[in-house]
């Protein structure tokens, strides 16, 4: 079962319009058997064993699992943050798996955006300084960086909340920040640990929302990792890991739609309602 | 990711913290003004020394009747009581040696002086006409006695300061009489005022008359006990030294084994040896400072290590969107240099207030040293960079998983 998944191509979504048709899909992500073997002690840990997988640019992917499954190691792979100890990961067409360390954090810092479930924005600095951070790192000017935060962060809907410090805005805020965040340096893929753990259940939608319509106007490859199974549902495919490898890969015929959700959802609070 | 972006970064980081970073640069901010401040102290106690021997004339030499006490033994001839230096062998200086440009005896009566209804005790100092060149010490009224007055044994008298205001209050001294031992004197001259010497003494407590007067009428002998002399130049003391005691030893007849029983000491030791107590003052100092600069770094280190725990998770952040080891390093190098760099800047200001102060609030002289302003500068950014390098090393070895995981 861990063979190369053939993506069928792309599907128009009902009701959901692609902005620009993909004519043939392009691989953003291809691992081909890694394996992970952690030493604690003397007890060796095999993590994965032995997972390959193609992801297409456009996708919209959700891994799921139980915790000890692999997710979590095979985001951090996917993310650049570890590498295989077996096998062969390639990238947006380039072989990361062997890279140094210095290496990978210029193809994160390059290909990769991150969401994770803590927020991790960085306190007592303004939401634009945070979408900003990456930029800096990437050695974009000032004039730019200020440019391209400030419309990422509109993409998000925090227009006008760009001095707020994070202790100054709500959870869903702080997300879409990190959102805007993981935008900004225009990456091969998005990587979202579990960007709704921490979230109640309307802002989850909400973050969704956002997610999902990244990737249908923007054609943003997504990667979203949550054992959430009604989270998971939003995605156009769920891969679902077991034992370090993956037990099923099937497309979801007909993904949740958060943006209609979200209209017949109550608002409760809330002072950051998008157009 | 340039060191321009990485400087805006580090101070971004420290502007978040104020309190953590003040308190920190406050070891800096001490250790560098009491570097300052104690150097300042030093050079100002050296720099009046210096100014001292100065007033007396570095290319002076003094030369005095008896051998010097060599390690507590009386040495030499003068067991006797002989006071071997005479003015003929003053003149055979004067005379022979040509490094030599002045030369005047010194010969001390102690004596009271009345002048009117007035009277002070004082010592009369007799001297050549060259003294006050060979002193630097000019005259400020009247005028110094001549060649002439030395030759005829003239009775006329130079005082001090101190002597002019107290025996003649409100009046001036010059052609007024003088009665020195009940011999009467003219006053021809009052010298400059010099003040007090470093061991509080008053230097114008003083009277200068002919040096062949005050042998003649006032002590009634004709040996002399010491006698400046002043070489052509600085450079010249060391061979006018060496030339006046071959000279003294030739007229001496004294045979090559036998001890000198005459002194030469030159003024140019005696500044050496001055300027290097000074010198020693001024490095034990700097060093007692220099223990709270280290201690103020040792703080900033302290500070450092907490802030890289603290931060792991910054850290991680960092890392994860795509910072290099190297930038994360450079960043936490920069925060402490900068820390370091800005503590020692409000140090100099503050030391060189203190050594601005300290003069007015303690009475001691102070100059403050540029050396110790840029001594202090580098080695505040030494400090910043050694004490700041640990720390930030072990911030760029962090794992970003594990760094983004600590809570």
């Amino acid at each position: 079962m861990s063979t190369t998944f053939a993506v069928e191509p792309q599907e128009l979504q009902p009701g959901v319009a692609l902005a620009t048709p993909v004519p043939e899909a392009r691989p953003v992500i291809q691992l081909d058997h890694i394996h992970k073997t952690y030493t604690m002690g003397d007890v060796e840990v095999h993590a994965l064993r032995g997972v390959s997988l193609t992801i297409n640019e456009g996708e919209f992917v959700a891994i799921m699992g139980a915790s000890g499954s692999g997710k979590s190691t095979t985001m951090n792979i996917l993310g650049c943050l570890d590498r295989p100890t077996r096998g062969t990961y390639i990238l947006d067409g380039e072989d990361v798996s062997e890279m140094s360390k210095d290496e990978r954090a210029d193809i994160r810092c390059q290909k990769i955006g991150f969401v994770f479930q803590g927020f991790n924005l960085l306190s007592r600095t303004s939401a634009l300084e945070n979408v900003e951070l990456p930029m800096l790192y990437l050695g974009v000017d000032a004039a730019t960086r200020h440019e391209r935060a400030i419309e990422a962060l509109a993409a998000v809907g925090l227009a006008g909340r760009e001095q707020n410090h994070p202790n100054q805005l709500s959870g869903g805020q702080q997300q879409r920040v990190a959102v805007a965040r993981s935008l900004v340096n225009h990456p091969a893929l998005i990587l979202a640990d579990e960007p709704t753990g921490n979230l109640d259940s309307r802002t989850s939608v909400e973050v969704m929302e956002i997610f999902q319509r990244l990737n249908r106007e923007r054609g943003i490859t997504l990667v979203l990792v949550t054992h959430e199974k009604d989270i998971a549902e939003y995605a156009d495919r769920v891969i679902v890991f077991k034992d370090g490898k993956i037990k099923s890969d099937h497309r979801v015929e007909h993904p949740r739609n958060a943006a209609e959700e979200l209209k017949n959802l109550p608002v409760i609070d809330d002072d950051d309602e998008e157009e | 990711m340039n060191l321009l972006m990485i400087i805006r970064v580090a101070f971004r980081a420290l502007v978040r913290n104020k309190m953590r970073a003040a308190l920190t640069m406050l070891g800096i901010i001490i250790g560098v003004s009491a570097v300052i401040a104690m150097v300042s102290i030093g050079q100002g106690a050296s720099a009046s020394v210096q100014a001292q021997i100065e007033s007396i004339g570095t290319n002076l030499l003094f030369v005095s009747a008896g051998a010097q006490n060599v390690g507590g033994v009386r040495s030499g001839t003068q067991d006797t009581g002989n006071q071997n230096l005479t003015v003929d062998d003053l003149d055979a200086i004067k005379r022979e040696v040509p490094s030599v440009s002045m030369v005047t005896p010194s010969v001390n009566a102690r004596s009271q002086l009345v002048a009117g209804n007035m009277n002070w005790n004082t010592n009369v100092t007799g001297v050549s006409e060259q003294y006050p060149d060979i002193r630097k010490w000019p005259v400020a009224n009247g005028s110094f006695f001549t060649d002439a007055d030395v030759r005829t044994a003239a009775r006329v008298i130079v005082i001090g300061q101190t002597l002019a205001d107290n025996l003649y209050p409100g009046t001036d001294p010059i052609g007024q009489d003088l009665r020195v031992m009940n011999l009467p004197f003219r006053v021809v001259g009052v010298l400059a005022a010099k003040g007090q010497d470093q061991q509080g003494r008053d230097q114008d407590d003083v009277a200068f008359a002919p040096f062949t007067t005050v042998q003649k009428k006032l002590l009634g002998r004709d040996r002399v006990q010491i006698a400046y002399v002043s070489a052509i130049t600085q450079d010249a003391t060391y061979t006018a030294q060496s030339q006046i005691t071959e000279l003294l030893r030739q007229r001496h007849k004294l045979s090559a084994n036998e001890p000198s029983d005459f002194t030469v000491r030159n003024m140019t030791d005696v500044a050496e040896a001055a300027n290097e107590t000074s010198k020693t003052m001024t490095i034990l100092l700097a060093c007692i400072a220099g223990v709270s600069l280290l201690v103020g770094g040792i703080g900033i280190m302290n500070i450092m290590l907490v802030s890289v725990t603290e931060r792991t998770r910054e850290i991680g952040i960092r890392m994860a969107i795509g910072a290099r080891s190297s930038a994360v390093r450079s960043q936490f190098l920069i925060e402490s240099i900068v820390l370091s760099l800005t503590g020692g800047a409000i140090g100099i200001v503050l030391g060189v207030v203190l050594s601005l102060a300290i003069p007015r609030f303690l009475g001691w002289p102070t100059l403050v040293s540029t050396m110790a302003i840029v001594g202090s500068v580098l080695f505040s950014a030494a400090v910043g960079i050694f004490f700041g390098y640990y720390p930030a090393r072990k911030a760029a070895s962090l794992d970003p998983i594990e760094a983004l995981r600590y809570e």
